[in-house]
């Protein structure tokens, strides 16, 4: 039965499946590196235990989720290999070398000082360990700028030459490579989508402590902080993907015209399609509700200028519509409302009722996930709207697997399944389970610092690294 | 650059990333492999924390290694990672269970001995992978046209069972020795007895695989054998027998460092062996690092950074180790 299965679907099941659940981690661990500096910030500025308690509560998370972003990512760096090795032999000499410096720019200098950031809070002075903090908040920052400077050159490949051996090499400098024509704006769209993402996490767990009691003092001040930056950073991640998706229309025409659900040209200006069912095998869009010229103005900033469709790209060069068409408006709707989120947080700073306004806590609870779908739906847009391609226009998806037995590859994505659950749903659990619980005031260290789990009075020191809260 | 062959550079390089990852990482995993035998509560907790701070960075080296076969030798990362499928799927899922075990077991005291195990499977399943995964490079893979051409369980040999079996000893023994250097009293003592014995079961199986691997291949028993190389390299096998003496000496004379010093040292031996019995070639006999190597033009851009950043990796990598130095044991760190 195996046999009839198609190697090259479920391979790229597995890298989907795979990847996905890799990127989940690390939008939220980008943003709470981030957070965890400014906290850690403040607290040396300020010298308020408030902050303190904050750092504290919030790094038992981070440790989590970190740790479930570094074993899915490493799972990552080899799936190049098993499952894409034609891809990798034909590509390897332009992504490796940037993801090699990823490596070393990016995950050694996380690695290496997260130990520090975790156990070594009372074994390194204050200045110290904050500067630990930066390089870990630091190194996702590098890690993501990497990463996405590879992605974006599969999209948006540029600076290549062909040699011999019919591989991708550097044509001369490598600049143009790094920067590649989609880089900015896809870099600007994820990196900021990570801190939504947090924000969101953050400022819903600050709701629902706040529902129970709004007098908790930790649970306010995450709550603002996070509604600050959902308020400021929410318009500005609209207008973002507004410019990723005209350069996208300027270098990938074929995937906007996807996710506008566009198969016929429209000479004089194209709709907005709202929803719709879009079928590839009709080539039409079945129950569409759409308003005329707003897609034109959308893209071209003009409501009667002329946009090609689907149907000027030959049929077998279509990306898979109705992915594309769907994942995109749940990640443009989850934006609005994210916006939504934001301005009704400023209304109710303006009219003193932040802490007290159980509907936006409520609200706010209920906007905590949003940000990972939103995420997860946005790379869906991104990956399947490049079908058929891996490497834009240049190398199909059908020609850069490994030669791969079926069964193979089956088996291997049952047990990525099954582990992925058990591990990550495990761990997702205990994240759930370290948020229900309400910051106090004096907020233990993680509960595995090396000298505590001895069972031994505190060394000299240790007693009070950091102050309890006023 | 001229003069320099620049393959050859990113070989070392890569070589050495395998070698800091093999003996890194090869010293949590051999505690990982060792868990079960050590008593629930004080004993366990001390292994799992001498080791906490310091393994996602050792774990890195593993990235560098994968990642730098990727961008230095594509073709070889090509045909290695199908060869080795269900090998490298194994190792990531056991790595996977590693990892999370060392918060999930703190964050969760009833499902502890849960997480225990997950911790030693995750990190046996990883070594055997990994020591499998070598024989079968060492036994030699099918490669037709750049690209792999045999099935997917051709890996599977008494011989690459074996290297298997030898990793998972060799690694026990540097947890085991680290350990010696790590703790103190009765979780130092434990340390100590298993050390000994799996120091004699390490000396078995480097025996068993060195003899194994010259009846793989002419060319292997020629590289070894035949004169007047053989000067050179007989040399390896007496270092050895010179390292196994030290060994039980320093053992017993309750030396702390030198255990996990020397048994680092016979890693160390073991890798110059490998790579007599390998260069030039990096899939043995089939591809060598010139057939899979990028062009010098990818290869120059990642030496430059190399250059710069790999001592910067090493100065705060031993600063952190420098931060949790000491025993892990009663006091905490000092
Ligand atoms: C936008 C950001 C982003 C994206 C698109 C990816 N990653 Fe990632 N990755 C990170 C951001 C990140 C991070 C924030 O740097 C992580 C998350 C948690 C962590 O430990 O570091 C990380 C961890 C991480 C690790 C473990 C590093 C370590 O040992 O410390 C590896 C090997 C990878 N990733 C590899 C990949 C690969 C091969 C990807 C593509 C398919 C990928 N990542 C997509
Ligand atoms: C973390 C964010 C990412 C997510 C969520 C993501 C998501 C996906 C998805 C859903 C697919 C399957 C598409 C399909 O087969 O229809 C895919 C494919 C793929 N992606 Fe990504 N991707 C991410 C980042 C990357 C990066 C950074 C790279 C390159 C370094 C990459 C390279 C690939 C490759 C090689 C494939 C396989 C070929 C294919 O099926 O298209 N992805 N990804
Ligand atoms: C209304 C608001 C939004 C618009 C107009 C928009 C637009 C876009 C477009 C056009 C793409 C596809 C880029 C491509 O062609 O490859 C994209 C991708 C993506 N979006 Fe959005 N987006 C919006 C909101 C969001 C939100 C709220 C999030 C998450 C919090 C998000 C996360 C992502 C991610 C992670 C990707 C994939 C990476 C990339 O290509 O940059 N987006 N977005």
């Amino acid at each position: 039965m195996l046999d009839h299965l198609d190697p090259v679907i479920l391979a790229r099941a597995q890298f989907a499946f795979t990847v996905s659940f890799h990127f989940i981690f690390p939008a939220f661990s980008i943003g709470l590196a981030s957070y965890l500096m400014v906290l850690e910030g403040l607290w040396l500025k300020t010298g308020s235990g408030l902050y303190a308690n904050l750092y504290r509560y919030w790094l038992k998370i981070f440790a989590v989720a970190f740790g479930m972003g570094v074993v899915s990512g490493l799972v990552m760096s080899y799936q190049f290999g098993t499952n894409w090795s034609v891809f990798s032999a034909k590509a390897g000499p332009i992504i490796g070398p940037l993801m090699a410096y990823e490596v070393l720019t990016a995950f050694f200098l996380e690695a290496g000082f997260l130990g520090v950031m975790l156990f070594g809070i009372s074994k390194v002075g204050k200045g110290l360990h904050f500067f630990a903090t930066c390089m870990v908040a630091l190194g996702t920052l590098i890690s993501a700028t990497w990463i996405i400077s590879v992605n974006s050159w599969m999209q948006t490949p540029v600076g290549y030459a062909i040699n011999a051996k019919g591989q991708f090499v550097p044509a001369g400098s490598w600049l143009p490579i790094i920067f590649n024509p989609s880089f900015p704006y896809r870099l600007t769209h994820t990196v900021i989508a990570a801190y939504l993402t947090t924000s969101l996490v953050v400022g819903a767990v600050g709701a629902w402590h706040l529902l129970k009691d709004r007098t908790n003092p930790g649970a306010r001040t995450m709550f603002s902080m996070a509604m600050w930056m959902a308020a400021i950073v929410a318009p500005i991640q609209i207008f973002a993907g507004d410019t990723q998706g005209l350069n996208t229309l300027e270098h990938q025409p074929a995937k906007v015209l996807a996710m506008e659900g566009d198969y016929d040209p429209s000479p004089n200006g194209a709709p907005l399609v709202l929803f719709g069912l879009p079928s590839n095998a009709e080539g039409r869009v079945r129950y569409k509700v759409e308003v005329p010229h707003v897609g034109s103005l959308i893209l071209k900033h003009d409501p009667s200028a002329p946009l090609p469709g689907l149907k000027d790209f030959p049929r077998d060069k279509w990306p898979p519509v109705p992915i594309i068409f769907w994942s995109f408006r749940i990640m443009v709707a989850l934006g609005f409302a994210m916006l939504g989120l934001g301005l009704w947080s400023l209304a109710a700073r303006a009219r003193k009722r932040l802490y007290d306004w159980p509907w936006l806590h409520r609200a706010a609870v209920a906007m905590g996930p949003a940000g990972f779908v939103a995420v997860i739906a946005g790379w869906v847009t991104t990956e399947v709207g490049r079908q058929p391609y891996t490497i834009y226009g240049l190398l199909e998806t059908a020609q850069s697997h490994s030669p791969l037995a079926a069964p193979a590859v089956a088996a291997s994505l049952v047990a990525f399944v099954l582990v992925y659950f058990a591990a990550f749903g495990a761990g997702t659990y205990y994240l759930l389970r370290l948020m229900a619980k309400p910051p106090e005031a004096h907020e233990a260290e993680p509960a595995n610092m090396p000298q505590r789990a001895a069972g031994i009075t505190p060394a000299p020191g240790v007693g009070a690294p950091l102050p309890a809260a006023e | 650059m001229g003069g320099i062959d620049l393959t050859i550079v990113w070989a070392v390089i890569i070589a050495f990333a395998v070698f800091a990852y093999v003996v890194m990482d090869g010293f949590d995993l051999g505690i990982g492999i060792l868990f079960p035998s050590f008593a629930v509560g004080d004993e366990r907790d001390q292994a799992m924390n001498s080791i906490a701070p310091v393994w996602d960075g050792n774990e890195t080296w593993l990235v560098m290694g994968g990642g730098g076969l990727l961008a230095a030798f594509p073709i070889a990362y090509a045909i290695i990672l199908p060869a080795t499928y269900p090998l490298m799927i194994a190792m990531l899922l056991g790595l996977v269970f590693r990892g999370v075990a060392f918060e999930f077991r703190w964050r969760d005291p009833r499902h502890r001995p849960l997480w225990d195990v997950a911790f030693t499977l995750g990190s046996v399943v990883a070594a055997l992978s990994q020591g499998i995964t070598l024989g079968a490079i060492l036994q030699g893979i099918h490669v037709a046209g750049d690209a792999y051409a045999g099935g997917w369980l051709d890996w599977l040999s008494p011989f690459s069972l074996l290297t298997g079996v030898a990793l998972v000893i060799g690694y026990a023994l540097l947890g085991a020795t680290w350990l010696v250097w790590k703790t103190e009293g009765q979780a130092q003592q434990h340390a100590r007895r298993l050390s000994l014995g799996l120091g004699i079961a390490t000396f078995a199986a480097m025996a068993a695989v060195s003899g194994a691997t010259p009846f793989l291949a002419y060319d292997y028993w020629r590289r070894w054998f035949a004169m007047p190389g053989v000067l050179l390299t007989a040399q390896v096998p007496l270092l050895v027998m010179i390292a196994a003496v030290l060994f039980f000496w320093s053992l017993r004379r309750g030396g702390e460092k030198l255990p996990f010093l020397i048994a680092l040292a016979l890693f160390l031996l073991g890798f110059v062996g490998l790579a007599i019995s390998m260069y030039p070639y990096v899939v043995p006999r089939a591809v060598t690092i010139w057939d899979a190597a990028a062009p010098p033009q990818s290869q120059l851009f990642m030496l430059v950074g190399a250059v710069v950043i790999v001592p910067v990796i090493l100065i705060y990598t031993a600063w952190a180790y420098w931060v949790f130095r000491g025993k892990v044991g009663t006091q905490g760190y000092h």
